[in-house]
């Protein structure tokens, strides 16, 4: 089982997000510019501000090379997880629904969340409990849908830390092999940073793979 | 640009959906003396010299605006300013 992660110019979680592939199997880093997936079973779109996030987040990052092959692979099924900036990427590429607004606080928001895994049989959730704990941190992350969406993810009771619509903190789109989240489960992999829910995602996406692969 | 025209975009929050920088501004402006003032929305304007204004309106659905969230007006007409 191979992930790839993305790395944008402005990209600042990738090398956490290899990591935390690299503890479930191996990884490799994708580079914006090359449409070359390399093999890949699985893409993971990191945090950050992909091109400086300078027009809106996620709306220059969409056209990169990378991000045509990263459309096509998904729309043949692949697994693609996106977190934080990687969700507002995918939003913004129209592989999921909703957008990401400004947090009604207006503040950038650093801390814990606990979530909901409201979807455990989901290829990117099968392994969670019913309940993880892993970090925020972003000043766009408020979740905007007019339309019904699949939710995997919502903030628990008093913790949504955005404004996001119905405590939605990750969604999945129809098919059910794109993931996006605010929160970061890339850095909840070592009991050194007080949790390690971050590393059921990943788990989750590699036995979907295996068994999906050798099936 | 020989013979491109200056055109103006505005893009501000489509009605409904909620924007705090303009609440922020709107809960400001009282303790200035204002008074009498509501309904603060904040969007951008994008400014361009243009060859095609056709253009504009796939500009603005692809990458200028994000259709979902935002409602977009182009003008197209704006005298270039020497």
């Amino acid at each position: 089982m191979k992930f790839g992660v993305v790395q944008f110019p402005g990209s600042c979680d990738d090398h956490d997000a290899l990591g935390a592939c690299e503890r479930v199997g191996e990884a490799v880093l994708l580079w914006h510019a090359d449409p070359e997936l390399h093999g890949v079973d699985a893409v993971v779109i990191p945090g950050g501000f992909s091109y400086g996030d300078y027009l809106r987040v996620g709306a220059i990052a969409r056209f990169a090379p990378v991000m045509e092959s990263v459309i096509e692979f998904a729309r043949g099924g692949g697994l693609v997880l996106g977190i934080c900036n990687g969700f507002q990427v995918l939003c913004e590429a129209g592989l999921l629904p909703g957008a990401l607004l400004p947090n009604t606080s207006l503040r950038f928001v650093c801390r814990q969340v606990r979530l909901g895994v409201v979807d455990r049989e989901s290829p990117f959730t099968h392994r969670c409990p019913e309940e993880i704990s892993i970090p925020v941190k972003h000043t766009t992350g408020r979740y905007y849908s007019p339309e019904p969406v699949r939710v995997l993810l919502r903030y628990a009771h008093g913790e949504n830390p955005n404004g996001s619509q119905d405590d939605i903190a990750g969604v999945t789109n129809a098919a059910g092999n794109v993931f996006g989240l605010m929160p970061h489960p890339e850095h909840a992999v070592d009991p050194l940073t007080g949790s390690t829910d971050g590393l059921r995602i990943f788990e989750s996406m590699r036995e979907y793979v295996d068994s999906h692969v050798l099936a | 640009m020989a013979g491109a025209l200056r055109a103006r975009v505005l893009i501000r929050p489509k009605a409904g959906i909620l924007d705090p920088q303009g609440q922020a501004v709107e809960r400001a402006l009282p303790a200035l003396g204002f008074r009498g003032v509501e309904n603060v929305r904040i969007g951008r304007l994008v400014e361009l010299d243009i060859e095609d204004p056709a253009q504009l309106e796939e500009m603005c659905e692809r990458l200028l605006a994000n259709p979902l969230i935002e409602d977009y007006e182009i003008e197209s007409d704006v005298p270039v300013a020497t």
